[in-house]
């Protein structure tokens, strides 16, 4: 980070960072030390890991599933999982029937302790605006091909209320261990915009 | 408060772009933007709803054509001047001392 290792202009954001940065450590409003834990604790500690093991549990164990599906919150900090972006969690259950996927119309919400950081193309306008208006058109462009028949619910997450999408159990993995269904579930299909296979 | 940011059902918004292994980050500017998060909001001088109402008041240009933690360092930069955290002229001043050291 020091200004050596640059070899060409800053750009106006970069200046405006820095020059934010350096005067609020000045004035000791923030700490440096507390910057650099955040972008540590999520750049490498909490991500979409802690989402897919909350999913293999609820897989493997039917009344952790029902508290999950009852109160996420709860049971998911039972796996100890908590924290800001995920003070309230609704777990919404993917089924044969019932297609469920998530979106922040308004902005970028989205429920860090279990799925870390949003990608940018979830806090995108276009994906904001058309996955409520068209969402089979979406998941098609994700490669998600829906039945007619499939019901599907686009859940709008706020400030208050975060949600993670529970995905189907993929078939084919009835002997499989808690660990290794965990690696089978990605970011993407907790999200709901893809289903989940062996 | 009805604006641009609200986005659901708008069309025209373009094609929706995923980057495969999409890194948690894409530039050290916007790390130090996400890590002044926490740290700025423990000062008290806002809370995350004067956070977002910052960024719905950046006009409909502006806030389609920046970058997400774009908004963020806008809002921050906006709320801070505007408790009197810092001033807008302490604020001008650094960026020009880092823009010619680092020019």
């Amino acid at each position: 980070m020091a200004s050596s290792a640059h070899t060409r202009p800053l750009s106006d954001v970069e200046i405006r960072v820095k020059a934010l940065e350096s005067l609020l450590l000045e004035k000791g409003l923030i700490d440096q030390a507390a910057v650099d834990a955040l972008i540590d604790t999520y750049e490498h500690k909490v991500g979409p890991r802690n989402g897919a093991r909350v999913v293999a549990r609820a897989w493997v164990d039917p009344a952790y599933k029902q508290r999950l599906l009852t109160d996420g919150t709860t049971a998911i900090a039972e796996l100890g999982y908590s924290g800001i972006q995920g003070e309230d969690m609704v777990v919404v259950e993917n089924t044969p029937e019932v297609h469920n996927v998530l979106v922040c119309t308004l902005c970028s919400c989205y429920p860090w302790p279990t799925l870390g950081l949003p990608p940018v193309w979830y806090k995108s306008a276009p994906y904001r605006s058309r996955v409520v208006s068209d969402p089979r058109g979406v998941l098609r462009e994700f490669g998600t091909e829906l039945a007619p028949e499939t019901e599907v619910r686009v859940w709008d997450s706020t400030s208050e209320v975060r949600f993670m999408v529970l995905p189907e159990r993929p078939a084919g993995t009835e002997g499989m261990s808690e660990e290794a269904l965990a690696a089978l579930v990605t970011r993407d299909a907790m999200i709901g915009v893809t289903k989940l296979k062996a | 408060m009805n604006g641009v940011h609200d986005l659901g059902g708008m069309d025209g918004m373009g094609p929706i772009v995923v980057e495969e292994n999409e890194p948690v980050f894409h530039a050290e500017w916007e790390r130090r933007v996400f890590g002044m998060f926490l740290p700025i909001f423990a000062c008290g001088y806002f809370n995350i709803d004067e956070l977002r109402h910052a960024i719905e008041k950046m006009g409909a240009p502006a806030y389609l054509n920046t970058s997400y933690y774009e908004h963020w360092l806008h809002a921050y930069e906006t709320l801070l001047v505007e408790k009197g955290a810092i001033t807008a002229q302490e604020l001008a001043a650094r960026r020009a001392e880092i823009a010619q050291g680092a020019a």
